[in-house]
Formats: C-alpha cells, sequence, structure tokens
C-alpha cells in the first residue's frame, strides 16, 4: 500500500506572533510539524507496518520545510517530496490544493492522507480539494482504519457523540481526526537512517497550477475584546447572591 | 445579490446551526438589499422545508431524493452542484458542520469556486463582503475577501450568528419548490454504515441551554460531584476542558473546545478554566459567559460577562443553594 501524508509546516505552538499584513514576521520564530498532520503521518505508518508498501512525506513551503520533511523521515516515512515556493502562505487553500494534487499526480499511490487541519490558517479544506481535483472518493474526520480486499472500513467521527462506519474503495483520500493514534518520537537510528533518504524538490511553479485565487485574506490582527467583565467580589455567599440576580433579571437564565 | 442558504438536517432533526447561518443571510440580505433563499436536503424532509417556509425567505428549495439519505460526500456534491447551477446564487452560506467540512470545499471546487470556511463574522463594506475568521488557532483574526466571480461559498462557525434572530416571514409562508435533480447510485462511492455511540448516556451539548464546565482547577475526580450539584440546579449539563478529559474524569463526549465540541449555550459557566484559546474557540459564542477562577489573569476573564476571582470550593456550593433558592421561590 503506497500512502502520500501531506504534512505542513507551521509556526512552533509557543511562537510569540507579530503581525505583518496579512502575515507573520517569520524571522525570529521557530517551525514544527503541524500537530494534526502528525496523527495522519503516524496513521500512515502505521498501516505501512500492516501491510507493507512505501510512506511519503509530502510538504509545501520554503526552504526550511524540509526540516519537517526529515522528521518525517526519521520517524519511518521513505522518502519525500518538497514542492517549494517561498509564498506559499499567500495561497488559498484551491491553489494549495491545486498545487498538491499536481504533485501526487506524478506518483503512483493507494492513499492520501491529511490532517484535520492547520494550526496557522486553519482553513482545514485540503482533503477535501485533493479528492475533488483527483477525483478521489473521501472521507473525513477519520478515527479508525481498517483495510480489506482493497476497500476500507472506515470510523468517522461526527458531531455530538456520534460516529460513523462507512466502507470507501481504494485509491481515496482520507483527513485524519487528531487523537486518533499515539504518535511516535523520531529515534536515534531513525535519524540516523533519515539521513540517506531521498527528499526530492519540485519548484511549485513548474506544477503548471493557475495562479488565481479565490480568495484572500486582506490582514490579520490580534482580536478586539468584545466583552466588557463586570467583577462581582464579596465573600463566597454575597457572590452567589450577585450572580444569581445577573443571572435571572440580566442573562434572563434562571 | 441572491444568497442561498443551505440547512443541515439528519434523520428529520434540524442541525441548529443552520438557523444560525440563516439569520447571517438575512443580516446579510438586509444590508445589501439581496434576497434569500433557503434549501433542505434529504429524503422525506418535506415537513421541514414547511418549517423553513415560515421563515422570511424569498423561496425554499426542496432537494428530495432517495440517495441523499443517508448522507454521503458524493451524493450531496453531486445533487447540490445542480442546485446552484440551477438556482444561480451570487453567494452560498452553510453552517460550519462536520458535514460541511466533509463536502462543501468539494463542491464549490467542482464549479471552479473557492469556500471561506469557519467564519465568526461578516461585515459589509461599502459593498464589499469582508469575511471574518480566525487563524492561529484564535490567536488572531483574519479579514478575508472573495477574488474572482461568484458564486461565492461561506461558512459560519457554530455561535457566530444567533438562531433565536431568524426573522419570520412577514405574511405567512414562502413558497417551497422541489429541485429537479439527477444522481445514480454509482456516483457514490462511499458506503456509510451505522450510526454509533461510543457512551450510552451520550449528550448533544450543542442544544444545551446552559453547560457548567469545569478546567484543571476541579483538581480532582472526586470534586467533580459539586459542580454537577450546580449543574443541577441550574437545569444545565456538565462539561470539561480537554485535560479534565484526557484524565479520564469526564467522557470525551462533554470535553468543550477545538478537539472536542463546539457550543453556544445561553449561558456558559466556566469553574476553574483558564481560557486556552483550544478551549475557548468551543464556547466563545456563547450568551453569557460567567468565570470563576483563582487568577485574576486568566485569559478566560477575557471573554467573561461576570467574573469572579475566587476559590471555586466555596463559590460553587454556595451558587448552588442561591440558584436552588431563586428557583424555588
Amino acid at each position: 500500500m503506497n500512502i502520500i501524508v501531506c504534512i505542513k509546516q507551521v509556526p512552533a505552538k509557543d511562537a510569540p506572533l507579530a503581525i505583518a499584513g496579512n502575515w507573520i514576521k517569520e524571522a525570529d520564530i521557530g517551525f514544527e510539524m503541524n500537530e494534526p498532520d502528525s496523527f495522519a503521518l503516524e496513521e500512515a505508518l502505521r498501516l505501512k507496518e500492516k501491510h507493507g508498501g512505501e510512506v511519503v512525506a509530502l510538504s509545501m513551503g520554503p526552504e526550511r520545510v524540509k526540516q519537517t520533511i526529515k522528521e518525517a523521515l526519521a520517524k519511518g516515512a521513505d522518502r519525500g517530496i518538497h514542492v517549494a515556493d517561498e509564498n506559499f502562505h499567500q495561497l488559498d487553500p484551491l491553489g494549495s490544493a491545486s498545487s498538491l494534487a499536481a504533485a501526487i499526480r506524478k506518483e503512483k499511490c493507494d492513499l492520501v492522507l491529511t490532517g484535520l487541519q492547520s494550526d496557522d490558517h486553519g482553513f482545514g479544506q485540503t482533503g477535501v480539494l485533493l479528492a475533488g481535483l483527483l477525483d478521489l472518493p473521501h472521507a473525513t474526520i477519520i478515527m479508525q482504519i481498517e483495510v480489506q480486499d482493497g476497500k476500507m472500513r472506515l470510523k468517522r467521527e461526527l458531531e455530538a457523540g456520534w460516529f460513523q462506519w462507512m466502507e470507501c474503495p481504494l485509491p481515496a483520500v482520507l483527513s485524519i481526526q487528531s487523537g486518533i493514534n499515539k504518535v511516535r518520537y523520531a529515534t536515534l537510528k531513525g535519524i540516523m537512517a533519515a539521513k540517506k533518504k531521498e527528499i526530492s524538490t519540485i519548484p511549485r511553479e513548474s506544477l503548471g497550477v493557475a495562479s488565481e485565487t479565490t480568495q484572500r485574506v486582506e490582514r490579520i490582527y490580534v482580536p478586539t475584546k468584545s466583552k466588557k467583565t463586570e467583577f462581582l467580589t464579596g465573600a463566597p455567599k454575597e457572590i452567589a447572591a450577585k450572580l444569581v440576580e445577573k443571572l435571572k433579571f440580566e442573562a434572563r437564565v434562571i | 445579490m441572491k444568497i442561498l442558504v443551505v440547512t443541515e438536517q439528519r434523520q428529520g432533526k434540524w442541525n441548529n446551526t443552520s438557523f444560525e447561518t440563516l439569520a447571517a443571510a438575512q443580516t446579510i440580505a438586509r444590508e445589501t438589499s439581496s434576497s434569500v433563499v433557503a434549501a433542505v436536503a434529504g429524503k422525506g424532509i418535506a415537513a421541514l422545508a414547511g418549517e423553513l417556509a415560515g421563515k422570511n425567505v424569498a423561496e425554499v428549495l426542496l432537494i428530495e431524493h432517495d440517495l441523499l439519505e443517508p448522507y454521503t460526500a458524493d451524493g450531496f456534491c453531486v445533487a447540490l452542484k445542480q442546485v446552484v447551477e440551477s438556482a444561480k446564487p451570487d453567494l452560498v452560506l452553510l453552517p460550519h458542520t462536520y458535514q460541511v467540512r466533509d463536502f462543501a470545499p468539494k463542491l464549490a471546487a467542482s464549479l471552479g469556486k473557492g469556500m471561506i470556511g469557519d467564519c465568526i463574522g461578516v461585515r459589509n463594506d461599502a459593498g464589499k463582503l469582508v469575511f471574518v475568521r480566525q487563524m492561529f488557532q484564535g490567536k488572531t483574526a483574519a479579514d478575508v475577501v472573495f477574488q474572482g466571480a461568484a458564486p461565492w461559498f461561506a461558512s459560519f462557525q457554530s455561535g457566530a450568528f444567533r438562531a433565536d434572530l431568524v426573522a419570520p416571514h412577514p405574511s405567512g409562508q414562502a413558497p417551497v419548490n422541489k429541485a429537479g435533480i439527477s444522481l445514480s447510485p454509482g456516483q457514490i462511492r462511499t458506503k456509510p454504515l451505522e450510526l454509533f455511540r461510543e457512551a450510552k448516556q451520550a449528550v448533544d451539548l450543542t442544544q444545551a441551554p446552559i453547560i457548567v464546565a469545569i478546567g484543571r482547577g476541579i483538581k480532582a475526580p472526586e470534586n467533580i460531584a459539586q459542580a454537577e450539584a450546580l449543574a443541577k440546579a441550574l437545569g444545565g449539563e456538565i462539561a470539561a476542558s480537554r485535560p479534565i478529559c484526557d484524565e479520564g474524569w469526564l467522557p470525551m463526549e462533554r470535553q468543550i473546545g477545538s478537539s472536542g465540541q463546539t457550543v453556544a449555550p445561553k449561558l456558559y459557566l466556566a469553574l476553574g478554566i483558564s481560557g486556552a484559546i483550544q478551549h475557548v474557540v468551543g464556547m466563545k459564542g456563547s450568551r453569557t459567559v460567567v468565570a470563576i477562577n483563582k487568577d485574576q489573569n486568566a485569559p478566560i476573564f477575557e471573554i467573561a460577562d461576570y467574573g469572579v476571582v475566587g476559590d471555586i470550593f466555596e463559590i460553587m456550593p454556595a451558587l448552588t443553594e442561591a440558584v436552588e433558592k431563586a428557583k424555588a421561590g
């Protein structure tokens, strides 16, 4: 089973964000593998261990994303593909997915995995768009994958505590729900082995994807506080009495 | 401008976020002199279409087909593409549900269009619609505009608009028209199987009007009973931030936040919750937020209407008693 995992590199969780127009200043911050994608990578590695085949880590972005591809290789991916684009963060979801789809078309694969969404843009559309662009069936928010007789039985998370089993043929695209598995750490042996693994680079402009976008982020900003907090003070009994007044006559919920 | 709202139902029951999105559409329509068409898709849903017709909309589109129940992404994309092509809306609005996330980006792409997903607001800047969504997990907001020609697709996060503000039809009922679509079994490649819940007494927190949520400040599982007593007195549901569910103190289905449920109750009472963004994205749409925390700098206070800096173990029992007394009297 040959699997391509789409992995994004995003600003580190604790990175201080300095806003610059419609993006952030990248100069002094660290980057890391998008956490939701790490669950997709782990799932790919587990499927490979069970069914054989190859895991390819696909990432798009500037030169720095090679570090994230290397991390995937150290964890057990067999090779990497880097779609190089210094201005990657300006792409809209469709432009981004179209570029990834063009790179995936060059490969022979049975399954494409993505994480649920990215921790930076948070568009959460890549997997579904890839399915549309590659004309493959898809499923999202997947909590379990069983492969049998050339098709998959999938556990899909719905809202409000509901789940659903579904069948999906291969090849397909799946968006993996965070928390589906416990992700592994790279071992020292894995890190050493990764040095010998191949990362092929494809300049994004060579993929022939149209450059007009469907949407544009005009600016980003720190959200203005919309609420004015009224603090209630006193002894616990007084606070309770004041709060009940508020809930009864202002919020009108009791 | 013509706005098409695609509502959501499952097995004849509304996803209530549909009405929030309808409220959003009515708001945009008022500001831009637009008309609103509401659509509902499925099987045996004429009654739901009738319910939509009672709202202030120009038309209701009933998209009935045997193959639209149960939901499949393929079925919905094929059907709704035809509906969009024949209704020719400028703007297609959807609630940002798990189901919409599963098909809407592909639907838009099949028409060569893009979707601005998970919006928390929209404004009319001199005739240009500016959609507001979050980036960096809520640490920043972003103003996003469409490029290129209509139709444009956008989805609204749960809690972004108020369902109770949906305007009724001014003179009775809007016309309900059946949307003619063709859909064959061969176009649906996935096969949905049984729906199930992991836990027996699963609860739909999105429908709860009052939620009492606990965070790390609850300290130990034996203290949860105090919060439950308060929830019971208020007639609400108990919920928690992620760490509490990761510890197994409450089931995962009661988790609020980016990896749990997104709720917008009338009252959200946060007990010992610091207000990390992963939690806040799941509850910031709540009508009234009360936060009780011993740390006066806890970010939860930034979105609280009423704040108490103090010990939850002193305030919980006092508040339970006061609520019971208020309800009795």
